[in-house]
């Protein structure tokens, strides 16, 4: 099952690159060279709409580093957005340029991160859920109190992103950058997974008595864990500051959280891909109900107000079916439909 | 040369002494084996061999360095490794990567180069997927070398565990009930493996296990525990004729070896 049927590798290097067959890598420079070219054809809200999938991105597959990979519960995700929207949005008001605030909101959610993933060296499963719950709720109310750097109630007002004096103040402007965030953090999670860390992790999420006896500090790892996820986490809120140009703490609530979670379960748990297909159907599904909504209601004009109220239900209906007929994620189809279509026209 | 001495040691669970001044020692390039009945303390002792368990009085010396203070993970680094009674496997890795992970405590690299998988990182991953192969090699493994480790059958698991022990090229491997549950085939292969990584590999092994026909033939040095306590200890033949086993293992499902 690994590879293409027909391809057989002459290098353990060769086996081990992430887009293994030439055919693969035809395919996906084909795609991104489509999928660059986008915001020239798709209309302002299509574009906004591929916007915030690149910031869903960067937030899932840190998300899923961190539970999927690394088997540590958060609920605090959310949070951890936050801190770096909130630090990138302080230190841009006082004249950082756009990388490197971003990079510091980065920083400042992986401490963060790093001081709330303490609790996990004693607490596992439900516990440590609990516990980044606890971070969720702090760190909501310091956004609120914290007025001298956050706003407080009021939001804080962010300046649009620029490099070298051109500002990415549009959502057509907006994409590039984002979507480099995004595909940076795609690669340095599968990075991670193929190489020491990601296995340590790995290890410690099956079994951690046994990644103990292999040599793997839990303490250091599952500390690692939580600040490299934050700092992604922390850079996603950063784009997030910059993109909405103006951030208040309910942005960053528990229920954004929750979607995060959602995604990485629905996606995929553990999975790099798996995140990208969950951060795309959590953006656009509610889009999509709206579409719906809106055109109902077009046509039945009395009952479009309760349409609008179904659309929430519809979003946890749709969720609750997905855990039970995919309990495995979007990838796990994905791969069955691949397989069907490697094996086509012999399958049974 | 003593590699491994375990002395007057005692581990107690709310009062109950499950070892008690318990001492044996185990010599460079050797294989013994830790026998005993149920319960007499046999994974306890690994257990504290191995840091999961931390005794209350006595020592435990590995090439003459006091265990006691050295973390669990860091024993590994000084050449201890194990396995465990029940699988105790990466289910969602796959055997390759279930042996990788068996190396890291040789690989130095940290999580930055990881992110970039470049220069240091990549060198690292190819030198050590060579010597990963060989043990794949060595435990005839190949077939499900991409397979995740969780779906294997149950003797197949049973190596690749023995496989991770040995990647990180111990100098003493623990091995706790490593025939359980496997049939007769099973249970040959795994005594031939046993033997070729004690002769060809240099590693000593202390084995725990109830199939005496395997251990009688398999140790230079046996070790009898019973309640906690050191029995007996001495060559397999010395062992099995000594009155003090004899009763022990009297009446039990084991006993068989003693009428060999
Ligand atoms: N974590 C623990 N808590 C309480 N008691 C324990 C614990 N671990 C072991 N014991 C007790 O210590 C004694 C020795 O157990 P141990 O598992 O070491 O025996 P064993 O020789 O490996 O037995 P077996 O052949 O069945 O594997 C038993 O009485 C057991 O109940
Ligand atoms: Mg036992």
């Amino acid at each position: 099952m690994h590879g293409h049927c027909g391809l057989f590798f002459t290098s353990y290097r060769a086996e081990e690159a992430v887009f293994p067959s030439p055919v693969q890598r035809v395919w996906l420079y084909a795609f991104l060279a489509v999928y660059l070219c986008l915001p020239f054809f798709l209309n302002a809200y299509l574009v906004s709409i591929l916007d915030l999938i690149h910031i869903a991105i960067i937030a899932a597959v840190s998300l899923n580093l961190l539970t999927g990979c690394c088997g540590q519960i958060s609920l605090g995700h959310g949070a951890f957005l936050g801190v770096g929207a909130f630090a990138a949005g302080a230190l841009s008001a006082a004249g950082w340029p756009f990388p490197l605030d971003m990079l510091a909101g980065g920083a400042a959610a992986a401490l963060v991160g790093l001081f709330f993933g303490l609790p996990s060296l004693r607490l596992k499963g439900i516990y440590l859920a609990i516990a980044t719950l606890a971070a969720q709720i702090i760190l909501e109310y310091v956004f609120l109190h914290a007025g001298a750097l956050t706003g407080g109630s009021n939001g804080l007002l962010v300046e649009p992103a620029s490099l070298f004096g051109y500002a990415f103040d549009t959502d057509q402007k907006f994409f590039y950058p984002s979507l480099a965030v995004a595909a940076a953090s795609l690669l340095a999670v599968t990075n991670i997974m193929r190489s020491r860390a990601g296995r340590a992790f790995v290890a410690i999420r099956d079994y951690y008595l046994s990644a103990e006896i292999v040599g793997v500090n839990l303490f250091a790892y599952k500390l690692k864990a939580f600040a490299v996820s934050s700092f992604m986490a922390g850079m996603a809120g950063a784009l997030w500051a910059h993109y909405l140009m103006y951030i208040t703490p309910e942005q960053f609530n528990i229920g954004l959280s929750i979607s995060y979670l959602a995604m990485i379960i629905i996606g995929g748990l553990g999975s790099v891909l798996g995140s990208v297909f969950g951060a795309v159907f959590i953006t656009v599904l509610p889009e999509v109900l709206s579409a719906v909504a809106g055109a109902a209601g077009q046509l039945f004009p009395d009952v479009s107000s309760s349409l609008l109220a179904m659309k929430q239900g519809v979003f946890g209906l749709v969720l609750v079916l997905f855990l039970i007929f995919e309990p495995e994620g979007l990838v796990h189809r994905w791969r069955l439909v691949k397989a069907y279509w490697k094996l086509y026209p012999f399958a049974h | 040369m003593r590699l491994l001495e375990v002395d007057k040691v005692t581990l107690t669970f709310r009062g109950i002494a499950a070892l008690l001044d318990a001492s044996f020692a185990v010599e460079e390039g050797s294989i013994t084996s830790l026998i005993g009945p149920n319960g007499a303390g046999k994974t306890s002792m690994l257990n504290c061999i191995s840091g999961r368990y931390r005794p209350d009085t006595g020592t435990i010396r590995l090439g003459g360095r006091e265990l006691t203070p050295v973390a669990p993970h860091a024993r590994t680094r000084l050449g201890l490794s194990r396995t465990f009674q029940n699988i105790a496997l990466f289910r969602g890795l796959s055997v390759l990567d279930n042996l990788l992970v068996g190396r890291h405590a040789r690989m130095d690299y940290g999580i930055l180069a990881s992110i970039l998988y470049f220069g240091k990182a990549r060198a690292a991953e190819d030198l050590h997927r060579r010597r990963v192969e060989e043990i794949i090699d060595f435990l005839n493994l190949s077939p499900y070398r991409h397979q995740s480790a969780g779906r294997l059958p149950y003797g197949v698991q049973k190596r690749v565990e023995l496989g991770r022990a040995l990647s990180a090229e111990p100098r003493l491997i623990l091995l706790d009930e490593p025939m359980a549950g496997m049939n007769l085939e099973e249970t040959e292969d795994m005594a031939r493996y046993i033997l070729d990584l004690n002769e060809e590999w240099g590693v000593t092994v202390l084995l725990v296990e109830h199939d005496m026909g395997v251990v009688m033939d398999l140790s230079d040095h046996v070790v009898v525990l019973d309640f906690g306590q050191v029995l007996a200890a001495g060559t397999p033949e010395a062992v099995q004729g000594n009155a003090a086993v004899v009763a022990a293992y009297l009446g039990s499902e084991d006993a068989s070896f003693l009428g060999r």
